[in-house]
């Protein structure tokens, strides 16, 4: 067992004994245009059956609604006036003020394809208008709650320092779903989704669920990973909004994201996950965000909730004494 | 909205609590409160979300869960009752607290496997054993506790059937094993008490995660007290002077124990246990608890008496345990009280000048 809170390295910690760099997304949302090819990519290769009914929900382009066991990607999609984004550029001009300290000397760049290198990425600046988009995935957490209260070993830390489920192994006791600060991974259902629309007959026959019962999330495509593939969701990205490759590359390069659209005037930039100080002691995919994380239906102060198990272990025995005592004294008490 | 032309003069009411959903992604709400609640603690911040969809899922757990965590505390409980009835000479009160036991502890365990996703995988919970998963070491203790009532409940069974079970030669071993696995179901009783209030306090759901320093005493409480309540409704009075002085001592645990707990949970987590079907539940399960304690200081030798208090206080357990269950799934629904509750440990940190370990950083 390694740590249960603070910064480490994960890979480490479940005794991996090679050097494999921990690979991880960096996910640029300022330049993400909501076209969901990353949760269409994802769904294909996965093999991930429809998630509920086919139906409107009524916020703006998202009719996804949240990740779940079925959708391992899931771009997020907010309308904001000219208020919000006020308030947006004020919240991250106050984080900036913070100060937070840098980690590590800079590295070169990450790479980036040669034919948009030299595109031009600043966010338009529409002053009363604003669409933000993001692609919401599994975090890979440096302390993965899910991880961590599972039961059966079914969930384990691969060599890339990811999170991934066997099915094989999973008995859907659903531990791992409440185990999730950030609400990511969901026990799959039998899947026998109502279509309601008219064309009943159409859909009637879905094809069979595969893993039913069985906790389902991101594998950051585990199986493409040991072939040396880049995941389906970041080879889709047309406008490489998603980008993947190692952890620490991506910090960096997220890192320097935000500080040149901090020159460029646009505080509301901020980053999601990039410290290693943080309640999950960073994550494996680091957000580049304009707004504050709730507005995106993130977590603002996630915390692995096994960082206090020693604790809760230790009220716990002080409870199994104070119960003996009391059995005890009921015996030998009140003989009267 | 104007009923009669005596509106006018009513007090004025404060604005209603406004439906977030909808349509717009950065609608803020709450408002202070609407009267049939406490005022809450803290002021209110402002808050977003996104589209008042929660952050955090709900454990996919069903009432089946809830119906373990009672019944597991009753198992645990009549344990120690069976095993003081075989310390101290007690045959009837060792006898059925034995049976009821292994009764409640074998219900309890259908309940959660028939809870699991993939019940025939039952087993793959003992291929492991794993400190950092609370459901892991509890399905061990689970597994230890039920092979010491096991062994217990049917060397009664045994001789309540007047050694007819066909055991041969076993019958030996059974009784000379009944003793020490009494006592060893005793040893892991506490533990099975317990660790369900970790495995729920080992969580993100906001409810439950903030109950997580006091809910194992309020567990254990409500084990004691219940367990007793059996006793008390199954054994003549003259064996279970032991178990009301339990009962009592576990009426005393459970009510302090949870009105510590609120009290030092975050506020806006501990809301949930106070509205709605968790909160009427967790109300009664306090007047039964007390009603069923009173009941049994006041009128425990009377047989009637004591098996109605004894009733009163196994509702009382259960109320306990559907309430706390009920509550967090609640609150993991509610995308605030994932919010506010982190937004306001995140305003304080800073406040502190703790600026270091936040999730979100300007570079
Ligand atoms: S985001 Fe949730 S599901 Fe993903 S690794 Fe972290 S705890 Fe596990
Ligand atoms: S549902 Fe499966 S993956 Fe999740 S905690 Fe249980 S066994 Fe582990
Ligand atoms: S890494 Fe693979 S599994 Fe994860 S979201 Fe992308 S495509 Fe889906």
């Amino acid at each position: 067992m390694g740590q249960l809170s603070g910064p480490t390295d994960p890979t480490a910690d479940a005794h991996w004994e090679h050097n494999h760099p921990r690979k991880g997304f960096f996910t640029d949302t300022s330049i993400c245009i909501g076209c969901k090819a990353c949760e269409v990519a994802c769904k294909e290769w996965n093999h991930n059956p429809q998630d509920g009914n086919l139906e409107l929900l009524g916020s703006s382009y998202d009719n996804t609604g949240s990740l779940g066991a079925s959708t391992w990607r899931h771009v997020a999609f907010i309308e904001q006036g000219q208020d919000r984004i006020v308030e947006a550029r004020e919240s991250g001009r106050a984080l900036v003020s913070l100060g937070m300290p840098r980690i590590g000397p800079p590295a070169p760049a990450a790479s980036v394809p040669a034919d948009l290198a030299e595109a031009d990425t600043t966010p338009p600046d529409t002053a009363d208008f604003r669409w933000l988009m993001s692609s919401d995935v599994c975090k890979h957490c440096t302390h993965a709650g899910c991880l961590d209260v599972c039961p059966t070993g079914a969930l384990f830390r691969t060599e890339f320092g990811t999170v991934v489920v066997q099915d094989d192994v999973c008995n859907g006791c659903g531990t791992c779903v409440a185990g999730c600060p950030f609400g990511v991974i969901e026990r799959r259902s039998n899947g026998t989704v109502k279509v309601s629309t008219s064309r009943e007959d159409q859909h009637a026959a879905h094809p069979e669920v595969p893993n039913a019962g069985i906790a389902q999330k991101c594998t950051l495509c585990y199986d493409r990973l040991v072939a040396d593939e880049t995941p389906a969701c970041a080879k889709a990205c047309p406008t490489t909004s998603i980008k993947f490759g190692d952890h620490d590359d991506m910090v960096e390069a997220a890192r320097e994201r935000v500080a040149d659209l901090h020159a460029k005037g646009l505080t509301e930039a901020r980053l999601y996950g990039a410290n290693e100080n943080d309640g999950v002691g960073g994550t494996g995919s680091v957000f580049l965000l304009l707004d504050e994380p709730e507005v995106y239906g993130l977590p603002p102060d996630p915390r692995v909730p096994t960082a206090d198990l020693p604790k809760m272990y230790r009220r716990a025995g002080m409870a199994v004494a104070g119960m003996a005592a009391a059995a005890a004294l009921a015996f030998l008490g009140g003989r009267a | 909205m104007t009923l009669s032309e005596f509106d006018s003069f009513r007090p004025s009411e404060p604005a209603r609590r406004r439906r977030e959903g909808g349509k717009r992604g950065t609608g803020r709400r709450r408002d202070n409160g609407d009267g049939s609640r406490e005022m809450p603690m803290v002021p209110e911040p402002e808050f977003s979300s996104y589209y008042g969809r929660p952050v955090v899922k709900p454990a996919p757990w069903g009432d089946d869960v809830a119906i373990y965590l009672f019944l597991g505390g009753v198992a645990a409980g009549s344990a120690l009752l069976a095993a003081g009835g075989q310390l101290t000479g007690r045959p009837v009160l060792r006898r059925n607290a034995r049976l009821g036991a292994l009764t409640a502890v074998s219900a309890g365990a259908v309940a959660l496997v028939k809870d699991l996703g993939r019940p025939e995988r039952f087993l793959h919970m003992l291929r492991t054993f794993k400190v950092t998963s609370p459901m892991s070491v509890g399905s061990w203790i689970l597994s230890a506790f039920s092979a010491g009532a096991g062994v217990a409940a049917v060397a009664e069974i045994d001789r309540m059937s007047g050694n007819r079970l066909p055991l041969g030669p076993l019958r030996n071993v059974l009784q000379a094993v009944e003793g020490p696995a009494g006592i060893e179901a005793a040893v892991f009783a506490g533990p099975l008490a317990a660790y369900t209030a970790v495995l729920l306090g080992d969580t993100a759901t906001p409810t439950w995660n903030a109950a997580h320093e006091e809910l194992p005493f309020v567990f254990v409480s409500s084990a004691c007290l219940a367990s007793a309540g059996l006793a008390m409704v199954t054994t003549p009075v003259r064996e279970t002077g032991p178990a009301r002085n339990l009962a009592v001592l576990g009426v005393l645990g459970d009510v302090v124990a949870m009105k510590v707990m609120e009290r030092r949970m975050d506020p806006v987590a501990a809301e949930p246990l106070h509205q709605g079907k968790a909160g009427a539940m967790l109300k009664w399960s306090e007047r039964l608890a007390v009603a069923g304690g009173l009941g049994t200081l006041l009128g425990g030798r009377h047989r009637i008496v004591a098996a109605v208090s004894g009733l009163a206080l196994l509702s009382a357990s259960a109320l306990t345990r559907f309430g706390v269950f009920e509550a967090g799934l609640e609150s993991a629904r509610d995308p605030r009280y994932t919010i506010e509750p982190q937004k306001n440990r995140l305003a304080a940190r800073r406040a502190a000048g703790v600026t270091g370990d936040a999730i979100t950083t300007g570079s």
